[in-house]
């Protein structure tokens, strides 16, 4: 009800300029305006929640969750995935060369960078991305996306970037704008049979229940990413996420690492920016 | 190769507490892969854990085991830097071991 009533809000306050300058205001994007009202209504909404806790989803919000989780964390079921991901990241390619040597700083907490906006190519380059265009500089076949040996090696990134606030940025380049533009798009956009959008669940209904799982805001969700889900018993990264999203409203999924997915990436971490990396996390 | 054993022990006491984390596929030969095909039966048979020469915790599990198992139980004994021995065998015939200390 109260989401409701503040859309209702929000649009009669748009309508207004709306009405006198329609071209400008379609044209006009505003990522830092966007950015801060996203952040207060996520604070709004939990207020009893510190700003690092918002990359630990549903156990931030949920106290009984976050008990089980405590005594998971004794033993994270994403430890083998991490000794998978660090031993692969420090041996060598068959040139000699390693993953290390093409990420700045050796590839070493820097999670919290990705995804990155390249304005010599003009597009979204994520994490996922970067590992798999490495591979192919130094001859190697790119690993296939989502879970396996590519979210192994996320996660011992995501580990050394622990702490380290989400510092995306929004270079002053049209091209970045209309990309951040397409990822708001889709994030707001109903699809799929069940008409929702991801805002329908991650923000509207943040922290309630969704049958037995309790909906994680969206406000900081990538934060924690690869994340080992029980559910799927192994490790999955940002895109098989997305996917599964999109399947579960019923509407066909975008290929990972599509544009599409890139760009909501782009938004939905440019909207966490100041939420420390937790990475790797262990979901329900 | 790295353990695929993880144990936490912790001396209690006159009882220590064991939690231990095994990483292992434990297909039923049940499932079927994406041509279709059963993926072979591969789970662990036996698992026990030793101290001080003594077994003190057996488990014997099958098919019907999730993957990554994780086993937590307490035993009489067991005292701060004391040598606790798990291992396991599989239906494969392959097997792992890993000795941990006992913490205070």
């Amino acid at each position: 009800m109260r989401a409701g009533h503040l859309c209702r809000l929000a649009f009669a306050v748009a309508a207004l300029p709306g009405l006198i300058g329609l071209t400008h205001a379609a044209a006009k994007a505003d990522p830092a305006a966007d950015q801060h009202a996203f952040q207060v209504y996520a604070r709004s909404q939990f207020p009893a929640v510190p700003l690092a806790d918002f990359g630990n989803g549903p156990y931030a919000v949920n106290a009984p969750m976050r008990k089980q989780w405590e005594e998971i964390m004794q033993f994270p079921p994403y430890d083998f995935a991490l000794d998978e991901g660090k031993a692969a990241f420090e041996k060598p390619f068959a040139n000699g060369r390693s993953y290390g040597d093409c990420f700045p700083n050796k590839g070493i907490g820097i999670r919290q960078t990705f995804p990155y906006f390249d304005t010599a190519t003009g597009e979204v380059v994520t994490l996922d991305l970067a590992i798999n265009r490495c591979r192919e500089a130094n001859g190697e076949k790119p690993l296939p996306y989502q879970t396996g040996l590519i979210a192994s090696i996320d996660a011992y990134m995501a580990e050394t970037s622990r702490g380290k606030p989400f510092d995306i940025k929004i270079p002053d380049d049209p091209r970045a704008l209309a990309a951040y533009q397409d990822g708001k798009r889709f994030f707001y956009t109903r699809r799929g049979q069940l008409n929702f959008s991801c805002a329908s669940c991650h923000v509207q209904a943040a922290g309630q229940r969704l049958r037995g799982d309790i909906l994680a805001p969206a406000f900081g969700i990538l934060a924690a990413f690869p994340i080992y889900r029980s559910d799927w018993g192994s490790m999955g990264t940002i895109d098989r996420r997305f996917t599964s999203c999109n399947s579960q409203v019923r509407s066909v999924p975008f290929k990972p690492q599509d544009k599409a997915y890139r760009d909501l990436e782009y938004f939905l971490s440019y909207m966490s920016n100041g939420v420390p990396i937790t990475g790797p996390g262990a979901r329900p | 190769m790295p353990s695929t054993i993880r144990v936490r022990a912790v001396a209690a006491g006159d009882s220590t507490d064991v939690q231990a984390l095994i990483q292992h596929p434990m297909d039923s030969g049940f499932v079927k892969d994406s041509d279709g095909k059963l993926i072979p039966p591969h789970y662990i048979e036996v698992l026990t854990f030793e101290h001080d020469g003594k077994v003190v915790f057996t488990a014997l599990w099958g098919p019907a085991v999730a993957k990554d198992p994780y086993v937590k139980f307490a035993f009489k004994g067991g005292k701060s830097g004391d040598d606790l021995k798990v291992s396991w065998t599989d239906n494969l015939g392959k097997s792992d071991t890993s000795v941990a200390k006992i913490m205070g």
